[in-house]
């Protein structure tokens, strides 16, 4: 039966053990965005020996590209966008000791084995609500990459930001486990 | 000869833009609140309210509904008896949807196919439009708007089958299509099938399709049983909302269906996620 959990970032090796797949938790404190530039760029870093513009030890990457902010808002609509495109670089940064990452959409075999291996977390956040998304944000500010505009990467202030766990530390798979559970063969 | 401000076109694409950014057109948001009521997964239940949640918050306050505000995609009919004075009607569409793009504060995303530039001080803000002219009879411009998201784009798929294939082979391949696309594309979804025609025109008639209210009938019986038939197929997938596994898979599957040549049956399934962003004016 799925849990509902309260979490504050980073998240160590012992909360990440405690979640199972279909959890759902509420997570605060600080969180990081990246999407496909800012990720190549950070795994490039990795491969020149060079130090990472945050600090990664039980840090939570974002997959998200947000509207601009109106006037008097931290940011615009942000909620999360389709996770495969950072497939082949999120094995790494999890071994760098990132413990999780926030987006939707199925990872592959790589990013779910680096997740048991490593200790980790793919959590769900509900894609096309961008607007209740955005308003659990109450801080962005750019920390590296400004030229990539919606794709720099931003450290977030979340408060009960709401997610699922997908892929537990376990290789366990939410969306298998829900769609078997619905399918008419 | 009727005779349209280049201005009027502009504003009018500015409005309907910034409007539809943050307000899931009625169409849309009854078919999401029945998928609500029938769905069997609590799960998907819980995620399909808070995506009521999201809408009802994006509408009073005036937010995107979706992060990703889409490529803005247009139909335009235009009359032959119409002229647009003071420039060019796709230079009015674009400029107002740049315009709407940046005064409704929303996201720039086109960019170039390999370098990933962004476009907005290259080409204009989240600019070019992509924009479906055609010409009719009358004196008015008949303008069918949505933003397209990425997300759905990508799992889009078309194939030219031979004549063989038949029913058996279009229901099989939005199946595959739709299996194979999981929790990624934002379900529930609406599935533009288009069949028939040349290989391009399948293409840009099931993007087409997705610009009709869902709900409504097609006017042709047999497409509108075919309709069902793979609605039903597509529901007994399981993905259910986000993928999180459940009943309501899709929406609506709608089809628009073309004389084809005699040696091919052209086949094209095009995506939409649940935030189905789409709006019809005629000036």
């Amino acid at each position: 039966m799925s849990q509902v959990y309260h979490l504050t970032t980073p998240l160590s090796n012992e909360v990440v053990s405690s979640l199972k797949s279909g959890d759902i938790v509420y997570l605060s404190g600080i969180i990081y965005t990246a999407r496909d530039a800012a990720h190549k760029r950070l795994v490039d870093l990795l491969d020149e020996g060079k130090e990472l513009p945050f600090d990664i030890n039980g840090a939570i990457i974002y997959f998200v590209g947000p509207t601009p902010p109106k006037p008097g808002d931290p940011i615009g609509s942000a909620g999360p966008t389709t996770s495969y495109r950072m497939d082949s670089y999120s094995p790494r940064l999890i071994a760098e000791g990132l413990k999780g990452m926030i987006g939707k959409g199925k990872r592959n075999k790589e990013v779910i084995d680096a997740c048991q291996k490593h200790k980790a977390i793919y959590f769900g956040a509900t894609g096309g609500a961008g607007a209740l998304l955005g308003k659990k944000i109450k801080s962005a500010e750019i920390v590296a990459y400004e030229e990539l505009g919606p794709e720099a990467i931003r450290k977030l202030e979340v408060v009960d930001f709401p997610v699922t766990v997908i892929n537990d530390s376990y290789g366990q798979d939410l969306y298998q486990m829900g769609r078997a559970q619905y399918e008419v063969k | 000869m009727r005779e349209i401000a280049y201005e009027e076109i502009v504003k009018t694409v500015r409005d309907i833009i910034v409007y539809s950014a943050c307000n899931l057109p009625k169409d849309a948001l009854d078919a999401m609140k029945a998928a609500y009521e029938n769905e069997k997964s609590p799960v998907s239940k819980e995620v399909l309210k808070q995506l009521l949640e999201n809408a009802n918050i994006a509408s009073s306050e005036s937010r995107p509904l979706c992060q990703d505000t889409g490529l803005a995609v247009f139909f335009v009919k235009v009359g032959a008896d119409v002229r647009v004075v003071g420039g060019l009607l796709k230079d009015a569409i674009n400029e107002g949807t740049e315009k709407g793009y940046k005064e409704g504060y929303l996201r720039a995303s086109t960019c170039e196919p390999f370098s990933r530039a962004n476009l907005k001080d290259k080409v204009g803000y989240n600019l070019p439009a992509i924009i479906h002219f055609d010409i009719v009879e009358g004196d008015k411009i008949d303008i069918e708007y949505a933003a397209k998201g990425g997300g759905s784009e990508n799992v889009s798929r078309a194939r030219v089958f031979p004549p063989a294939a038949g029913k058996e082979g279009v229901i099989k391949f939005v199946k595959e299509c739709i299996s194979d696309a999981g929790p990624n594309p934002c379900p529930p979804l609406t599935v533009g099938v288009g069949i028939g025609g040349t290989f391009e025109k399948a293409v840009i008639s099931s993007k087409h399709a997705l610009f009709r209210n869902i709900g409504s009938v097609n006017e042709d019986p047999e497409m509108a049983e075919l309709e069902e038939t793979i609605k039903t197929e597509l529901n007994k997938l399981g993905i259910g909302t986000m993928g999180m596994g459940g009943t309501q898979t899709v929406l609506a599957v709608h089809i628009e269906a073309n004389p084809c040549h005699i040696a091919s049956l052209p086949v094209s399934v095009n995506v939409q996620c649940h935030s189905s962003r789409h709006t019809h004016i005629v000036i």
